[in-house]
């Protein structure tokens, strides 16, 4: 009998050990790195505009051939009217560009452009870069797509 | 104390697989996605394509049933659409490239679901199924066929047919046997003798030609495989059963294939491809004419009269929005092919657009190794899997053709 719980009392010992270990492993994981900016409304650049991006129809659809709404206002927060936007970007950890061209396709008036021809052919971070003149100037701004 | 927590369910998961022992399938919730993700039963029902009235029409299907199995589609009568895209072979020919009344110098592409794909060709040098099921009719390799000939063949052949469906034939009594804007110098010449209004007439009979081919390729659709039984077993907790079980080597494998190896990068979806154009590094064949890939396809595409932006279209040009945003320059589109399918890939070496490779273990040896592409740049980075990891790829990819 004495035999067993000594193996018992060893083998907790040991299952002791094994968490301890574990636990001291998992606390030294280091913490997930910061991700890119996710946010979907920022300062361009230069600080001349205030952008924000969105899907104009709900959520964001891999593989789908979606148009989204880049809405600009002035630092003020005047509507930016007649601005001409260039679109690029692409996925900055697989070394390619846009599987498609986007363009600002329409105004729908309040500052709002509908970016037409937005696709996400896979999973993973993605950037859009946007070139925006207006009769404030020139900027730019990055917004950070994460499917 | 969410820590604690999350190391005490650490402990608690640590313990329950040392108590379950071996060989039962451990996936992350993220894998567990990932893997709902490429089942079939997430394949959405086939949109209209509003492009083609006629694409769900079964009249319509049935005489491009009957087309695509008619050798009298070609100039000698003798090749079909069914040629290099046979019925009993998954809609291809396993010839590394296709031969039709010559020899081409692209590898047959098969045809389940291909009523999904936004972009036609290994370059995409078509947009719609229509315009695609056209071009090898006159492509003086395969079918090499002129439109004139087509419309005559159409209304002696099939004229009461086609009219139940499309609406009287044109009087097609002055139009020259053979001719066509890319025939022979002799068709050429015929063709550009033809008034715009009889060319318009012979262009609407070979639209329509590609409408019926179209419609009945809509019902050519993948079926579910080992790994869609799986997946599923998966996805809702039951234990998979008999040959939806997958053995150590096709777990190790799916877990590559969706982790390390990053295949599911491009391989996505239901139908595991992400309908895109990419550079993989993968070799030209030496005796074949040069050969660019998708930035040579960009002119070809906006040029073709069956385009969606052309007047054959049918509804309205919403439908044209690939067509309107695609990429036409840059480097990423040179040497850039389609991502295929792999349902059934297995079955049905040689692989790539050339038929480069000729077995599944010299396309995992490429990407592992990843060389560099002889023009533009490879998007692939060198994975140097073992010689097992490589097996299990190979094993897992086994699993969607079973």
């Amino acid at each position: 009998m004495a035999s067993i719980w000594r193996y018992i009392l060893a083998g907790l010992g040991l299952a002791a050990l094994l968490a301890g270990i574990v636990a001291g492993v998992y606390l030294m994981l280091p913490q997930s790195a910061p991700g890119p900016d996710l946010s979907r409304s920022k300062k361009t650049a230069n600080g001349l505009f205030v952008a924000s991006f969105e899907p104009e129809r709900g959520a964001v659809r891999q593989g789908e051939l979606q148009s989204w709404l880049l809405t600009l206002k002035t630092a003020a927060g005047a509507p930016v009217e007649g601005a001409a936007i260039t679109i690029s970007g692409g996925m900055p950890q697989h070394d390619h560009g846009l599987p498609t061209s986007p363009q600002a396709t329409d105004y729908l008036g309040n500052g709002r452009y509908r970016i037409d021809g937005v696709k996400f052919t896979m999973s993973g971070w993605w950037q859009l870069h946007f070139g925006i003149s207006a009769a404030a100037g020139s900027d730019s701004v990055v917004f950070n797509i994460v499917l | 104390m969410k820590r604690l927590a999350s190391v005490a369910s650490f402990l608690a998961l640590a313990a329950l697989a040392l108590l379950g022992g071996c060989g039962e399938p451990e996936f992350s919730d993220a894998e567990k996605k990932t893997i709902a993700s490429l089942a079939l039963n997430t394949l959405p029902s086939l949109k209209p394509d509003t492009t083609n009235q006629y694409g769900d029409v079964p009249a319509a299907a049935a005489l491009g049933s009957t087309l695509f199995f008619d050798g009298g589609m070609s100039r000698d009568g003798t090749v079909s659409c069914s040629t290099c895209h046979k019925i009993d072979r998954q809609f291809q020919d396993d010839l590394p490239q296709a031969v039709g009344v010559g020899h081409t110098n692209r590898r047959t592409m098969p045809l389940a679901g291909v009523a999904r794909d936004p972009w036609f060709f290994w370059d995409g040098r078509r947009d719609s199924l229509w315009a695609q099921a056209l071009t090898p009719l006159e492509n003086p390799l395969e079918q090499a066929g002129n439109r004139a000939a087509f419309a005559h063949y159409i209304k002696k052949r099939f004229g009461e047919r086609y009219e139940r469906i499309f609406g009287p034939l044109p009087d097609l009594s002055t139009v020259p046997a053979n001719a066509s804007p890319l025939g022979t110098d002799a068709e050429k010449a015929a063709w550009n003798a033809m008034p715009v209004g009889q060319q318009d007439d012979v262009n609407r009979v070979y639209a329509n030609i590609g409408k019926a081919i179209a419609a009945f390729e809509r019902s050519i659709e993948p079926g579910q495989t080992r790994f869609d039984r799986f997946a599923i077993d998966l996805a809702t907790g039951a234990k998979p059963e008999e040959d939806a079980a997958f053995s150590p080597e096709e777990i190790l494998g799916l877990k590559l294939f969706i982790g390390k190896a990053n295949c599911v990068t491009c391989h996505n979806g239901p139908r595991f491809t992400d309908n895109a154009f990419h550079n993989t590094g993968v070799p030209p064949v030496d005796r074949l004419p040069a050969d660019r890939g998708r930035v040579d396809a960009v002119a070809q595409v906006e040029a073709d009269p069956f385009n969606c932006f052309g007047k054959f279209r049918d509804g309205d040009e919403s439908a044209c929005r690939e067509l309107r945003f695609m990429v036409k320059n840059g480097p990423q589109i040179t040497r850039a092919y389609k991502t295929p399918s792999l349902r059934g890939a297995a079955d049905r070496p040689p692989y790539m657009h050339a038929g480069q490779f000729s077995t599944l273990d010299e396309v995992i040896a490429h990407y592992s190794k990843a060389p560099l592409a002889v023009e533009g740049v490879s998007e692939v980075h060198p994975l140097d899997l073992s010689e097992r990891e490589r097996s299990a790829l190979v094993a897992f990819l086994k699993t969607l053709s079973d």
